[in-house]
């Protein structure tokens, strides 16, 4: 409930773990999270998509806890959980009938150190990732984003995708997974999350005896290599098979703790359709850009993204062109509708539904406890859970001369990177046999 | 530590209501939000599309939300969009579906768009043609998606092409682009109706509210032509393995889908058939197919298997992503088990695990408005009674080992099955 918002109790223990608590007592229900502060951005060349593939081997079991077995005791006792690796992090989660709790604290507590990585595990998940990424690369969309991402990132570690390059994949080593996992797997560099149907001391003093004797790390190594500042527009054409054509623009978009974070968030949703910490799901047929591309029927589909990154990310656009039209045709509408944009032609109408959109999506997004636990592990890791607290009274605080002014600065052509899609003739054959 | 065991959605705090006209409506009143959540259907799926214009349900369905007596396209949107809320109308099998969120102050808004998208929409042409672009495009898509096009494929093979199983509810791209705006007008007039029309409602409301807001925008709907659903025809029998191959250029994964046509969710033997689709496919990361395929092989990302046990024999698939070079191995290991799924019982502690997964995941899913609008649709659809959920566990535990077994052998058989594999074509020398 979004009146529940407040009453997270923050703590860190001795051993450097943080640990956010919050109490819901509407359903018998309690997810706990556990992220750790690693993801793609952490990773050198050569080892690109290792986070995910630990990630993997997190699943592979513990001497307490062997492969199967916690897959079998959540699901006995009617839970989920799950585990996802992002450029800025990696998280794991469990949320479970509030009484069968205790399993998941100790699933973690165990894993944090325990993971065995057993070598013919290693060499067995090797194959379902490399299938994962082949999965990935049936997609068009894939290959563009890897494309794209990849030409407005030449330095910082962003320019690569979360899954990794697949040389990478055959080359890592069971010596590399392991290392990572016993740099960045310590206490002192992860953030835990407990929200639901518990009494706070109970769990804290639960969480204490569980956690707080794993020794903690020596310092994180940092991220140190800055994007430089990029000196014009990047293009990137991808040619592979296919029958439809996709635009994707990257527009050079400050961190999540950025002052302008919250206004170009703003310009998001008006140009493209509201997002906010709960979903995404009210459609966006009377954005900017659907009455641009798709009301004119250049484009099927348009949408955008804002994402709170640690370190500069992107503001991205995304277009499928629709069947008969071309890349060139959306490209030009998008242009001139992002001109006007940049130019000042945003109106206080707009700016107001877009923050009452967000209201009600941030409402939403408070009616489970694993999606509350979620941002609030979430925010932590790139600023604090105040972040995800005081999301609406941020964007409140937006004027009408914000929102303009950072369309200005931000939707400039020399700081984006376009990248295109262009079906190739594929022919697709049935046979019987 | 759960200091409340609130009990599940019952008798006593289901309100049941049956307009004169058939229609029939649910509330579940949970003061602990600050949303409504509304679901149902209309009995106007694909069945009722002839073999020449198959997508038409769907496309109607689609067009409804396009303009209507009251508001054009872009009124309908202002107002949802900008108050926060959703509304969807989509097209399926046996029923057209309708879905929308608000905030809880905003029900009366989302149930006059939904009224009047029923009951009134002008499916004006210069929308019909623009949706029909979309459409064709969205189709264009799925045609370059292995995963699509092996579960098509399967369709294709698991049931006879008069059978409406056999067909893609969305139809083709040939089949969207002939559809006529009068064969859409047509449909809406004679298909769309009260008889049969489940409307559930979840949220912070009262159930005596709502009942009176939906009686003002539904209560004087009638439509004598409306049809009763057709009759299925019977499956046609099967003889021996069928399988295709399709093949995608420059495609890294190839997908599998082996299946069967399963049981509807009025079967006798659902329940025994949906736990040992669990214990094959499902439990602890995807059951025994799981950890043959991707656990112990390496063999893939996911393979799993569903029954979906609709109003008919819906399909009782396994489904794999592999790579292109495993796809043989990859289907014997899911032949393996399907072979002893039939010939063996399964456990006791196997299905004792996946018994008590059964119960014990309920408080998860009935922890949302859509979680709860969920399962009350499938109540109400299925005629499981307003008790179910309390008589849940019982019909659970009463399974037994033999039962299941039965079941496996009813509907599955590891020699004789649909096989669709869509996937790169073949390097050399494989």
């Amino acid at each position: 409930m979004a009146d529940q918002v407040s009453h997270v109790s923050r703590h860190v223990l001795d051993n450097g773990l943080t640990v956010l608590l919050k109490e819901i007592h509407t359903a018998p229900v309690i997810s706990w999270w556990v992220m750790y502060r690693v993801g793609s951005r952490n990773e050198p060349t050569g080892q690109t998509g290792i986070s995910h593939w630990v990630e993997h081997m997190m699943f592979k079991g513990t001497e307490k806890f062997p492969a199967g077995v916690l897959d079998k005791a959540i699901d006995r006792e009617g839970g989920i959980w799950n585990a996802q690796t992002s450029s800025d992090y990696t998280a794991y989660y469990e949320t479970l009938p509030a009484n069968k709790i205790e399993l998941a604290l100790q699933a973690e507590a165990d894993r944090m150190q325990n993971a065995l990585f057993d070598p013919d595990e290693v060499e067995a998940e090797r194959t379902v990732i490399i299938s994962e990424r082949q999965g990935s690369e049936n997609s068009p969309m894939f290959w563009l984003h890897e494309e794209t991402r990849a030409a407005a990132f030449r330095v910082h570690p962003y320019h690569h995708q979360v899954i990794g390059d697949m040389v990478d994949l055959h080359t890592m080593t069971r010596s590399d997974l392991y290392q990572h996992y016993r740099t960045y797997y310590v206490p002192n560099n992860a953030i835990a999350v407990a929200v639901g149907d518990f009494d706070t001391a109970d769990m804290l003093a639960r969480i204490k005896e569980l956690y707080g004797d794993i020794p903690s790390g020596p310092e994180i190594p940092p991220v140190t290599r800055t994007e430089p500042p990029q000196m014009g527009e990047r293009t990137v054409r991808v040619e592979r098979e296919g029958n439809t054509s996709y635009i994707f623009v990257g527009y050079r978009a400050p961190e999540g703790t950025h002052p302008d974070w919250f206004k170009l968030s703003l310009v998001d949703s008006i140009l493209a359709g509201a997002s906010a910490p709960g979903g995404d799901g009210l459609g966006n047929k009377t954005s900017r850009l659907y009455k641009t591309l798709v009301e004119t029927e250049l484009a099927s589909s348009v949408g955008g993204g804002m994402y709170p990154s640690i370190n500069p990310y992107l503001f991205s656009i995304v277009a499928t062109v629709r069947d008969g039209r071309t890349p060139e045709e959306v490209q030009a509408a998008l242009d001139q509708e992002l001109e006007r944009v940049a130019g000042g032609d945003i109106t206080q109408d707009e700016l107001d539904k877009a923050k009452k959109q967000a209201k009600a999506l941030f409402a939403y997004g408070t009616e489970s406890v694993t999606g509350q636990a979620f941002w609030l592990v979430f925010s932590e890791n790139f600023a604090s859970y105040t972040w995800y607290e005081q999301y609406l009274a941020h964007l409140e605080a937006v004027t009408l001369d914000d929102v303009r002014d950072a369309a200005q600065r931000y939707l400039r052509r020399s700081q984006r990177t376009v990248g295109w899609f262009i079906p190739v003739n594929a022919a697709t054959e049935g046979d019987m046999h | 530590m759960d200091k409340h065991t609130p009990s599940f959605p019952g008798p006593n705090t289901i309100s049941h209501y049956e307009l004169a006209n058939g229609i029939v409506v649910l509330v579940h009143e949970n003061p602990h939000v600050h949303s409504v959540v509304m679901t149902g259907s209309i009995d106007a799926g694909s069945l009722f599309d002839p073999a020449e214009a198959v997508g038409l349900a769907s496309f109607v369905a689609s067009s409804v939300m396009r303009g209507t007596r009251r508001h054009d396209f872009s009124a309908i949107h202002e107002m949802l969009e900008g108050s926060g809320a959703s509304l969807a109308v989509s097209g399926g099998l046996h029923t057209v579906g309708f879905g929308g969120k608000s905030l809880a102050e905003d029900l009366s808004l989302l149930l006059d768009l939904l009224a009047e998208a029923l009951r009134y929409p002008t499916l004006p042409a210069n929308q019909v043609e623009r949706l029909r672009g979309e459409i064709i495009t969205g189709l264009k898509i799925r045609e370059q998606d292995t995963r699509f096009m092996a579960g098509k494929t399967f369709r294709e093979l698991a049931y006879a092409p008069d059978h409406p199983y056999s067909r893609q509810t969305r139809g083709s791209v040939e089949t969207i682009g002939q559809i006529s705006l009068e064969q859409l007008r047509n449909y809406h007039q004679q298909h769309f109706g009260p008889k049969g029309m489940l409307l559930v409602v979840v949220g912070a409301v009262q159930a005596q509210h709502v009942l009176r807001l939906v009686e003002d925008r539904f209560g004087d709907w009638e439509n004598p032509n409306q049809p009763a659903p057709p009759e299925l025809p019977a499956l046609a029998p099967f003889e021996e393995a069928r399988r295709q191959t399709v093949v995608m250029p420059g495609k890294s994964q190839s997908d599998i889908v082996l299946g069967f046509a399963g049981p509807s969710r009025f079967a006798d033997d659902w329940q025994a058939a949906n736990l040992a689709n669990s214990i094959l496919g499902m439990f602890g990361m995807y059951g025994r197919i799981g950890a043959e395929v991707r656990e112990k092989h390496g063999l893939a990302y996911y393979s799993y298997s569903r029954v979906d046990g609709g109003l008919g024999p819906g399909p009782w698939r396994v489904i794999a992503g592999v790579n292109p070079a495993n796809v043989d191995q990859a289907i014997e290991a899911i032949r393996a088990e399907l072979r002893r799924i039939t010939t063996e019982l399964v456990s006791q502690d196997e299905l004792a695990d996946n018994k008590a997964n059964f119960v014990g995941r309920l408080p998860l899913q009935l922890e949302t408005n859509e979680g709860i609008a969920g399962i009350l649709l499938l109540m109400e659809r299925y005629q499981l009674g307003l008790d179910y959920l309390h008589r849940y566990a019982e019909l659970v535990e009463a399974v037994s080992a033999e039962e299941i077994l039965s079941a496996a052998q009813c509907y599955l058989d590891p020699d004789c099955y649909a096989l669709a594999v869509a996937g790169p074509e073949p390097s050399p020398g494989e």
